[in-house]
This record gives structure tokens, C-alpha cells and sequence, in this order.
């Protein structure tokens, strides 16, 4: 158990630098869930954590203490890998048992501490068998198996879920979840999925080439993102951006892709200034023309049974019109070409600076 | 299987001629190895066995062969299954040695190396035998194993097999083991080599019957006929004249000759397949 701290960590591969200084405390226990697209550095940031990647710059301490020129085995971490890493040629058992018998423990000590992480993964049948013998979510509870007994300062996954099936992918994570509840012990987590990320964390580090976007709990992430980035890559469908300008007179906004709009509960800057709408498509709602926000019309409806998502752009803009998703209810009987008239839920609308994409709080 | 029963006695009958073809000769040495001197002179040569097996396997066993040769068999044997064993074993622990370094760690001038053990691939061991002869009488190691087995023991095909084969282990699985602080040795030992198990076992196929078989160096580099190969006795035991020549004893050698590189590839065949066909890991 041990806190992990990021100063300023910084990565460059000769000239280039990928990893623009993070800055990240992780306290006692908590489960941290790096999130972002492919390439945005977050695999490199976890490594660089585990010390199979050197640090270019800025200091990582684990446990208060500064670990930058430590070998992994130094570390005082356990890693689980995308792809397993398991031994093919070891039993499950062994699998487990090599880091501690690396580590100089006694037999008895190992089998002991094997035995309770199979008990606790329910791998016990299987600790004779060959990796090669399991199914994939068996070998990745092989993988979990092998960081947990190692009892180290902090997990580190990388992905661990995405060579599972779907169906799988769930049961894994509600298991990750639980294991890491029941032995408290620190974590980081790198996904490119954003459930996965939502579900897990208890707080979000978003990253995007190479930065930290935003670091908060999922919710608030969810409420009020920090960047028009992290507006667009947590939720799904994405929140709706449109381009706009704040117009005189407290009229509300300008849409560039066509009409105005004044949502209820935000407050506007001042005049002139050109912005983002954020509007996620769960916090439009279907009205009648009268009291319409926005008008979308509707190019392609998906009926995903609990919800129908409807596609269009909007009406007021013609064919230019900003593109816009809007989630509606299973019963919503809209059709593609139809003109919707949507509103948008007081206090739900996102601004954001469009010069630095940057979230503007009034 | 939905070959008709035509096709499968064609495809079987091409089979049965194939290993006719190939064992023929070697049956037809089995037979002269049991017949007497007389009976292989006068051609020809009946096609079924002889009834001097016993007789001929022991005098040439127990002292024929050292008349004609200079040294018994049983040395001629020993001789050989040493140049070949240590051939063998030394070849794979030097390459599978260079392939690990030049696999998994940074060094400088690594692709240099690496190049250099490439390119001794288009120099045949003829190219620099001269060279190498000097060096082996400047070290004093005519006429011993040093000077059978040293010039032999590098191999770059080995070494390239091995690299490719390494060039196929996950980065994470060399990840995983530092995680769980393995070291450079305990990761050759406990990780990379037991994946190798069955190149390994291949290779000692290949790399055996090559040291078996060697003719032109352990000619070069031996006098004494202590130290002669089995290849090297087998022909300094066939003279110019036909009729001085003991053929029935020089088909029992022979037999003796391609016995144990026979035995090794039997005993080992499983594994030998196994490392040719096996790229799953």
C-alpha cells in the first residue's frame, strides 16, 4: 500500500517529446484509471511508472519514495499485462510463484500466498494446468493472480480487458473491481475504454497527446469537462459541440451552423465572444415547436431498443448545419427526415473557450 | 480423407520406391558387411545377407580393423562421438549465447556484430582453412580435440536461428519477467531456455550428424592415427589396390559409421519435428 506521486514527468524518444509533464497524486488505495485515445501516451506513462521506460524528466516517487532510476523489481509494483504475459511453459501455479521465489520466500510462504489469490480468483482447479490449457478470461485472472501475490505497493494494469469478449470484458471488470476493494491496494489503470474508464475509477486522468487533460472523479468529468477533448471522448454518443457566438443585447448565442439559442440556467460571457455549445444528446429533450431550443433535422435514426438515437444536422443551418446526435427514449417514434424540436435541459449546456477549447466557468 | 483408393496405392507405391531408392544402398552395405572377403570380390554380389555377421562384426570390432587402420574401431568411435558431441553442444551454447545478446540487449556496435556473424554465413569452411591450419599449429593443437572441435564450434546458422526464433518471444513476456525481477541469467534460464527446448533439440539433430560427418578438417589436422575420425579410418582403410583392401571389415565400419547419427536422429525425432514445425508460442 503506498501513495503514487508524478511531478512533472516528462518522456521524449530523441528530439520528440511525447509525454508533455505530468503532474498526478495518487493517495493511499485508490484506484486511478488513465483513459484516452490510442497514442495519446498513456501506455508510456504507465510504464514509465513500472520502470520499463526511463523518465526524461520530473521525478515519480512511490511509496514517498523516488523511484526514477529503479529497476521494476525495485519498484515495489505488479503489472498485468494486455496480452497475459504468462509463461507458457510454467503451470499456472508456477506462473504465480516465480516473482516470490525470485524474491527468496519460502515454500511454504509461496504456497500459502498462491493458494489464497486462487481461492480469491477462483482458480483453484486449474493450478496444475498450462496457460495454453486456459480460456482467456482464466488466463487473465491467471495475470491478476500473479500481481496480486506478489502484495506490492501498487497494481498497474495495461489494458487488461481488451483482447476479452464483450461479455466477458463485464465480468472481468466488476472482478478487478472487487478484487482491488478487498485488498486496498493502489492502482492505475490504462484503458481506451471509456466505460471501462467510467466504471472503475475512482478518479479519471483523461490524457490526450501527451497531456493531462483533466484528472477528477468520473462524475465530475462526466458534469463539467474541463476540455472540449474530454467533452467529446467521455459519454457516448459524444456531446454535441456547435460553434458559436455570444450575441449582443443577452439574446443568447449564435449559432454559426444557423439560428440562436439561450439556454436556461448558463450563464453567457461577454458579448462577441466566440465559444463552443456543448450539449450531450441525453440532456435534449423533445418539445413542441413553441418552446423548441434547437431544430434537428433528422437524417438517420438507430434504435438501440432502451434508447433510439436520431442523427441530423440542424434545421436552421441547411446543409451546412452542425451535425448533432440526440438520444431519446425507446418509445420515441421519430423518423429519419422529420424536424425535431428539442430543448435543452436547464443547466446542462457546456462552454467552451474556441480559441484554447478550454471549459469557461461564468 | 476423400482420395479414392487409386490415387492412395499410386501415392503409396511412389513412397515405397522412394525409400527403396534411398535405403538400397545402405541395406546393399549391410549385406557386403556379412559376407566374406571372397564372396564380395567375386561379383556379383548376392542380394540377401551372408552368414559371416558374427564373424566379420567381431574381427573388425576387436582388432581386424586396427591391422588395417592402425587404431580399433572402438577408438575410431570414441574419436568421433566426442568431435561430434562437443560440435554439437558447443555450436548451441555459443550461438544460443549470441543470439541472447544480440536479441535483448543494447550495446554498442550490436548490429555490427550482428553483421559480422551474418556474413562468416557466405565463407565456406574451404575459404579459410589455410588460415586457419596456421593458427591451429601455432597453438599446438595438431593432433588433439582441441584443434577437431575449436575451428568447428562457431555457427552463424544457429546463432540466426536462434535470433529469429527469440525475435518471436513477446516484449512482454521479457516485460513480465523483469516485473517479477528476474535478472538477465535467471531470465536465460528459467524463461528463454526452456521455450527453446525444442529448437534446441532440432539443432543437436542437424549440428551432431555435421560433426559426425566431418571429413576434410579432422584430415587436415590429424596425423597420428589415434586421433582419426571414423570417416578419416574408413578411408585410410580402403588401399589403391582393390584386392588389398579387407571390404568385408570396411562395410562393417561403414555400418558402425552411420549407426549412432541413425540412433540419434530415431531417439530424437520427436523433438527434432517438433523444433522444425512448432512456431505457436
Amino acid at each position: 500500500m503506498a501513495t503514487i506521486s508524478l511531478h512533472d514527468v516528462k518522456k521524449s524518444y530523441g528530439r520528440t517529446e511525447v509525454i508533455h509533464g505530468i503532474d498526478l497524486d495518487v493517495t493511499d488505495g485508490e484506484f486511478i484509471v488513465i483513459v484516452g485515445p490510442s497514442g495519446c501516451g498513456k501506455s508510456t506513462l504507465l510504464r514509465m511508472v513500472a520502470g520499463l521506460e526511463a523518465i526524461s524528466a520530473g521525478t515519480i516517487e512511490i511509496g514517498g519514495r523516488v523511484v526514477n532510476d529503479l529497476e521494476p523489481r525495485e519498484r515495489d509494483i505488479a503489472m498485468v499485462f494486455q496480452n497475459y504475459a504468462l509463461y507458457p511453459h510454467m503451470s499456472v501455479y508456477d506462473n504465480m510463484a516465480y516473482g516470490l521465489k525470485i524474491a527468496g520466500l519460502s515454500k511454504p510462504a509461496i504456497r500459502e500466498r498462491v493458494d489464497a489469490a486462487a481461492r480469491m480468483l477462483e482458480l483453484e482447479p486449474y493450478l496444475g494446468r498450462k496457460p495454453k490449457a486456459l480460456s482467456g478470461g482464466q488466463r487473465q485472472r491467471v495475470a491478476m493472480g500473479r500481481a496480486l501475490v506478489r502484495q506490492p505497493a501498487a497494481f498497474l494494469f495495461d489494458e487488461p480487458l481488451s483482447n476479452l469478449d464483450a461479455k466477458l470484458r463485464v465480468q472481468m471488470r466488476l472482478e478487478i473491481k472487487s478484487m482491488q476493494r478487498n485488498v486496498e491496494t493502489t492502482s492505475l489503470y490504462v484503458t481506451h475504454d471509456q466505460v471501462e474508464a467510467m466504471t472503475l475509477a475512482d478518479r479519471l486522468v483523461v490524457m490526450n497527446a501527451g497531456h493531462a487533460e483533466q484528472i477528477d472523479t468520473p462524475l465530475n468529468v462526466y458534469r463539467t469537462p474541463a476540455t472540449t477533448f474530454v467533452a467529446g471522448f467521455i459519454g457516448s454518443p459524444a456531446m454535441n459541440l456547435m460553434p458559436a457566438t455570444v450575441a449582443a443585447n443577452g439574446k443568447g448565442l449564435e449559432l454559426d451552423g444557423g439560428g440562436t439559442v439561450k439556454p436556461r440556467d448558463t450563464v453567457l460571457p461577454e458579448n462577441g465572444r466566440k465559444v463552443f455549445l456543448g450539449v450531450r444528446p441525453e440532456h435534449l429533450s423533445p418539445v413542441d415547436e413553441f418552446n423548441a431550443d434547437l431544430k434537428l433535422a433528422v437524417r438517420a435514426v438507430e434504435t438501440l431498443g432502451a434508447d433510439t438515437l436520431a442523427h441530423g444536422r440542424l434545421a436552421d443551418g441547411g446543409a451546412t448545419g452542425s451535425e448533432m446526435v440526440v438520444r431519446l427514449p425507446g418509445t420515441s417514434a421519430v423518423k429519419p427526415d422529420e424536424v425535431l424540436p428539442l430543448a435543452i435541459e436547464p443547466g446542462t449546456a457546456h462552454l467552451f473557450d474556441r480559441e484554447n477549447g478550454k471549459r469557461m466557468e461564468a | 480423407m476423400t482420395s479414392s483408393i487409386g490415387s492412395r496405392v499410386v501415392a503409396h507405391a511412389l513412397l515405397i520406391i522412394g525409400i527403396v531408392i534411398v535405403a538400397f544402398p545402405i541395406y546393399y552395405v549391410f549385406v557386403a558387411s556379412t559376407h566374406s572377403l571372397r564372396e564380395i570380390l567375386n561379383p556379383p554380389l548376392p542380394l540377401i545377407p551372408g552368414d559371416q555377421f558374427l564373424h566379420n562384426y567381431y574381427e573388425a570390432i576387436f582388432g581386424g580393423v586396427r591391422r588395417i587402420g592402425g587404431v580399433s574401431a572402438t577408438r575410431l568411435l570414441v574419436n568421433t562421438t566426442i568431435v561430434g558431441l562437443c560440435v554439437a553442444i558447443g555450436k548451441i551454447v555459443i550461438s544460443i549465447l549470441s543470439a541472447y545478446a544480440i536479441v535483448f540487449f543494447r550495446f554498442p556496435f550490436r548490429m555490427t556484430f550482428f553483421w559480422m556473424i551474418f556474413i562468416t554465413l557466405m565463407l565456406p569452411v574451404e575459404v579459410r582453412i589455410l588460415p586457419t591450419y596456421k593458427v591451429m599449429v601455432q597453438l599446438h593443437l595438431i593432433d588433439t580435440f582441441g584443434g577437431l572441435i575449436l575451428p568447428l564450434i562457431a555457427s552463424a546458422t544457429a546463432t540466426l536461428l536462434f535470433r529469429q526464433f527469440f525475435m518471436t518471444i513477446p516484449a512482454e513476456l521479457v516485460e513480465a519477467a523483469r516485473v517479477d525481477g528476474a535478472g538477465p541469467w535467471r531470465f536465460f534460464f528459467d524463461i528463454l531456455l526452456p521455450l527453446s527446448k525444442t529448437n534446441i533439440a532440432a539443432l543437436f539433430v542437424i549440428l551432431f550428424i555435421y560433426g559426425w560427418t566431418q571429413y576434410l578438417w579432422p584430415l587436415l589436422v590429424t596425423n597420428s592415427n589415434d586421433m582419426n575420425t571414423i570417416i578419416i579410418g574408413l578411408k585410410k582403410m580402403i588401399s589403391f589396390a582393390d584386392a588389398d583392401t579387407q571390404w568385408h571389415l570396411v562395410m562393417v565400419t561403414c555400418i558402425l559409421a552411420i549407426l549412432p547419427p541413425i540412433l540419434v536422429v530415431v531417439l530424437m525425432q520427436r523433438w527434432f519435428v517438433k523444433g522444425l514445425v512448432e512456431s505457436e508460442k
